[in-house]
């Protein structure tokens, strides 16, 4: 069966780089969250940066994960920035208050420069 | 134009892209925007994801019905189960109200539906199920020789 979420890590110095594609809903997101919290957890990540640009559905699943590992990259004491929002995924980000919260900037280059990364 | 189709399948999580998808290739025949089928299929993720995690709590020998109905340029679209039910769905329909924090669920569906749609219902009897209603007049669909 095909897959409907994929994702890839990227760790460039203290940031993560995490990269979606597909949907995410309920059935993919234990799996996102189960593997995004093993490289929280890997001593190397303070930042994180979420690619959302290939990220073409998603529903109230996807907001419970982004909490879920705001709260966490909070909690050892980093950021967490998104990019490449597109327009179906920003109206569920208004909706629930999360840009309160989560800065979202143009493309990775500016996500990355924000967190100190030099390219 | 009329047209109705109802679909009945298991509370697996697996079953949530197959409702969605479903119902956006019966509605394809409204000639629906790119933002309407959004809408559409978010809120069918929700409904369908509140019954198989809150209603069956992920029990999958429940049973999700999905029913549409056009009629004109007029979607009305129930999603039921006979699971759980909700005891106060003043409470339950809050944004950020949810029962399962731990699930990493923020009590964001029914806000979502109220948002994406025209019209919101809820029919909630305790132990027995819950049926939402959701309807929405399309605006874009009007095709130039009718
Ligand atoms: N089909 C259902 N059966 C039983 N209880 C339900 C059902 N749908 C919703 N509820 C109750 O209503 C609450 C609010 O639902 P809502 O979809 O708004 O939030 P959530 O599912 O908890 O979180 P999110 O949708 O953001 O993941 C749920 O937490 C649950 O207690
Ligand atoms: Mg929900």
């Amino acid at each position: 069966m095909a897959l409907s979420l994929t994702y890839d890590f990227e760790q460039k110095q203290d940031v993560l780089l995490v990269r979606l594609t597909g949907e995410l809903d309920h059935h993919e997101a234990e799996q996102l969250k189960n593997d995004w919290q093993s490289y929280l957890q890997n001593g190397m990540t303070k930042h994180v940066v979420v690619n959302l640009e290939n990220l073409y559905f998603m529903d109230s699943s996807g907001l419970g994960v982004f909490l879920g590992r705001y709260k966490e990259v909070k909690e050892i004491g980093g950021e967490m920035v998104i990019c490449s929002i597109n327009y179906d995924v920003q109206r569920l980000f208004e909706l629930s208050g999360l840009f309160k919260i989560i800065d979202a900037v143009e493309n990775e280059a500016a996500a990355l420069a924000r967190l100190g990364v030099a390219l | 134009m009329s047209n109705f189709m109802k679909v009945e399948f298991a509370a697996k999580s697996e079953n949530e892209s197959f409702a969605r998808t479903t119902v956006a290739a019966f509605i394809a025949q409204l000639d629906p925007t790119v933002e309407e089928l959004t809408e559409i299929k978010t809120v069918v993720s929700e409904a369908v994801t509140n019954a198989i995690i809150h209603g069956y709590e992920e029990n999958e020998k429940g049973t999700v019905l999905i029913e549409c109905e056009l009629k004109d340029d007029n979607i009305s679209l129930t999603i039921r189960d006979f699971g759980n039910g909700i005891e106060d769905v003043d409470e339950a329909i809050q944004p950020m109200y949810t029962s399962k924090p731990e699930l990493e669920r923020s009590g964001m569906g029914f806000t979502i539906m109220e948002n994406f749609m025209d019209h919101f219902e809820i029919e909630s009897i305790p132990n027995h199920g819950t049926t939402v209603t959701l309807r929405k007049k399309f605006l874009n669909n009007q095709s130039a020789y009718n």
